[in-house]
């Protein structure tokens, strides 16, 4: 028997990271849980070891804080053994009205969702051996896609994101190392609670189940449910002169 | 927020917790009465609470552990039955008595202490349940068997999720080697039929049978019976996802006489509906979880259902008499199902299950003339020592329910007072 597949998991008490670990849990994989509280970490790793997971350790660690990343990526990189997989799934949808006026929470919001995760995947790439194939994927969100007035801040971040998803892809073409870029629209998720829901809510287990296609079937980037591909492709090529006018 | 019948839509403050120990601060905070809910599959009003709060608990659905080897596991109480099969049927195990759907949690299948098609042999869900942890409003945690907190144990089984928030639940397992059952469909002629089929089917684990609930004279109780028992072989294959998607809400005038004679006379000249052969779990336990939200089918008004239990030796004249009422009345449902429960002591005391004969009926809400036909099948059960399913209910009266569950004082006197429901606040009212 092979060794079991080793996936990190970068905020692996959010909704969409524990539908997708159930899913690869039932094909025997080893896992590190990172988040901020150790309860529910551990109620997540119990689950996952009754899925099938051959282990599921956790480690207590608040991933926006930046100064501590390159030290902390060591240690997760030694306690789990080089990883074969890295979800990278925490974010805060944060406040747009707030973050206009309180400089502080617009920092905080571009740090959780744009700046540490870029400084994470610098850190988990740093002397890597260069043969270790490696899936690296991350949720980014359709807010990305376009700046749009309801949540530019929240939106330029995971769009800064996008960018740098792309290029390091770029980069990465042609070794052993493969960057998939999620991209969700609407997730019925406690993240989204706040907000009234509707029809295009899609459930975890859905975005889960796309995203085990989109690494299984080596994509670049997978927007899930589908149908925000061709959303976002209408919204991405509306001109500026009907953009504008938008209400979204 | 509407239960399954959707006779009602009302306000309710909901909060969907992710985690234990949210939910547990949500319990533990003042506020307006409280109630748990899982997936919303119960037909009445036990998982309402209009105006105060409900916790909707479909997001606590994890394993805190599973052990293969013994057969047993513990998982938070919003943990739904599909979830639970996917994970262990293909290891080889099975709950030892699962409900018509597979679409409710574990708390829900305690707090209304569920049976199944095997009832006779199993008895309830809760026969099987071997610890409860139980929040109650104080921020007490307290762990319920039949040794410790056996009385709060037997208020919480069954006890329509009003002694506190039930945030896990430890169950045994039965171990099976196929996913498939050898099944057996016989065409039942009439009420005395289903009875003499019944008792002939004694050593299958489990029956149901399907009646025509719009034939009358001769023919009053036709239908299929339906009776299984697991395969030996056929692998341990999990089901899946429903393929039919959203049912449409139908217009009123399609639910009518005519439609529903044509539905059952399709139900019942099923082509290769008939004699022996084997199949997988899903279409034999849960048939209809494969129209998801089959329930719109009843149109914007809702429906009632109707399930009681009425005691032998009354159970068989009582049937034809309910089934007689209905028939003339001509407001049948689709399909009406009876079968036989046996002489398994249920664990709670507000359980439904008595040894006798169980019939459900569903009626799609035509307003005063289906509640009073309603009222009649009560009075037909009540005057033959039986009693209504809380989990199905919408109607029955204060008089009704404290007859059928003499012991509703102990569930009272247990109740966490910050709890409460719109089907509790019903039945009890004033003497509560």
């Amino acid at each position: 028997m092979s060794a079991p597949c080793r996936i990190l998991v970068l905020g692996a008490s959010s909704a969409m990271a524990q539908a997708y670990a159930r899913l690869r849990a039932a094909g025997g994989a080893s896992f590190l849980l990172v988040g901020l509280n150790a309860t529910r970490l551990a109620a997540v790793s119990g689950d996952l070891r009754a899925c099938g997971a051959h282990a599921a350790e956790i480690i207590t660690a608040d991933l926006a804080d930046l100064a501590g990343v390159e030290g902390r990526a060591a240690e997760f990189r030694s306690r789990l053994g080089e990883p074969d997989e890295v979800l990278i799934a925490y974010g805060e949808l944060g406040d747009q009205a707030e973050s206009e006026r309180d400089l502080d929470a617009a920092r905080h919001a571009i740090d959780v969702n744009f700046t540490s995760v870029a400084l994470w995947i610098l850190a988990l790439l740093k002397d890597r051996p260069p043969q270790a194939p490696l899936n690296l994927v991350v949720i980014g969100s359709v807010a990305g896609d376009r700046g749009r007035a309801s949540n530019f801040i929240y939106g330029s971040a995971k769009g800064a994101l996008d960018r740098f998803l792309e290029g390091l892809a770029q980069k990465v073409a042609g070794t052993p190392v493969h960057v998939v870029t999620v991209k969700p629209g609407f997730v019925d998720s406690p993240m989204t609670d706040a907000v009234a829901k509707g029809p295009l809510f899609a459930s975890p287990e859905m975005v889960a189940a796309d995203i085990v296609r989109a690494v299984d079937k080596r994509r670049r980037v997978v927007y899930t449910p589908w149908f925000w591909w061709v959303i976002m492709t209408i919204i991405r090529h509306l001109p500026w002169f009907v953009f504008k006018r938008l209400r979204i | 927020m509407s239960s399954w019948g959707r006779l009602t839509r009302l306000p309710h403050e909901v909060t969907r917790p992710p985690f234990l120990d949210d939910a547990s601060s949500v319990i533990a905070s003042p506020g307006k009465p409280i109630l748990c809910r899982g997936l919303g599959r119960s037909y009445g009003d036990v998982c309402l609470n209009a105006d105060g709060r409900l916790l909707v608990t479909d997001r606590l659905d994890r394993f805190q552990w599973l052990d293969l080897q013994a057969g047993r596991l513990r998982a938070e109480a919003g943990m739904s039955i599909d979830r639970l099969l996917r994970v262990i049927v293909p290891r080889g195990w099975f709950l030892p008595v699962t409900p018509g759907t597979k679409l409710v949690t574990l708390g829900g299948a305690v707090a209304n202490d569920v049976h199944g098609k095997n009832h006779e042999l199993a008895g309830t869900f809760g026969a099987h349940v071997e610890r409860l942890g139980l929040l109650r409003s104080t921020g007490e945690t307290l762990t319920l068997s039949r040794d410790q907190n056996a009385e709060l144990f037997a208020a919480t089984v069954g006890g329509l999720g009003l002694t506190g928030f039930i945030q896990w639940v430890e169950l045994k397992l039965v171990p099976i080697r196929s996913a498939r059952l050898d099944t057996d469909t016989l065409p039942i002629k009439d009420v005395d039929d289903f009875f003499r089929i019944a008792e002939a089917s004694r050593d299958w684990p489990f029956t149901v049978a399907w009646v025509d609930c719009l034939a009358k004279g001769s023919d009053l109780g036709r239908g299929l019976f339906m009776r299984g028992r697991w395969a030996e072989t056929g692998g341990l294959a999990v089901h899946r996802s429903p393929r039919l998607g959203f049912a449409p809400e139908l217009p009123g005038f399609l639910l009518n006489a005519v439609t529903m004679r044509a539905f059952n006379a399709l139900y019942r000249n099923r082509p290769h509906g008939l004699g022996t052969r084997t199949q997988h779990y899903d279409p034999f336990f849960y048939p209809l979880d494969a129209l998801s939200s089959w329930n719109r089918l009843y149109g914007r008004h809702g429906f009632y259902q109707h399930q009681s239990v009425v005691p032998f030796p009354a159970a068989r004249d009582s049937v034809k008499r309910m089934l007689e009422t209905t028939a003339a009345q001509g407001q049948g449902s689709f399909l009406a199902v009876l079968k036989l429960m046996g002489d398994t002591p249920s664990p709670g005391v507000l359980s439904f299950p008595m040894e006798g004969a169980t019939l459900a009926l569903d009626f799609p809400n035509k307003g005063e003339r289906t509640r009073r036909l309603l009222d009649t099948l009560s009075d037909e059960v009540l005057a033959n020592g039986g009693r209504l399913y809380p989990a199905k209910d919408a109607v029955m009266s204060p008089a009704m329910f404290r007859a059928g569950y003499p012991g509703w004082r102990t569930v009272e006197a247990w109740r966490d007072p910050a709890f409460g429901s719109d089907f509790w606040r019903r039945v009890t009212g004033d003497a509560a």
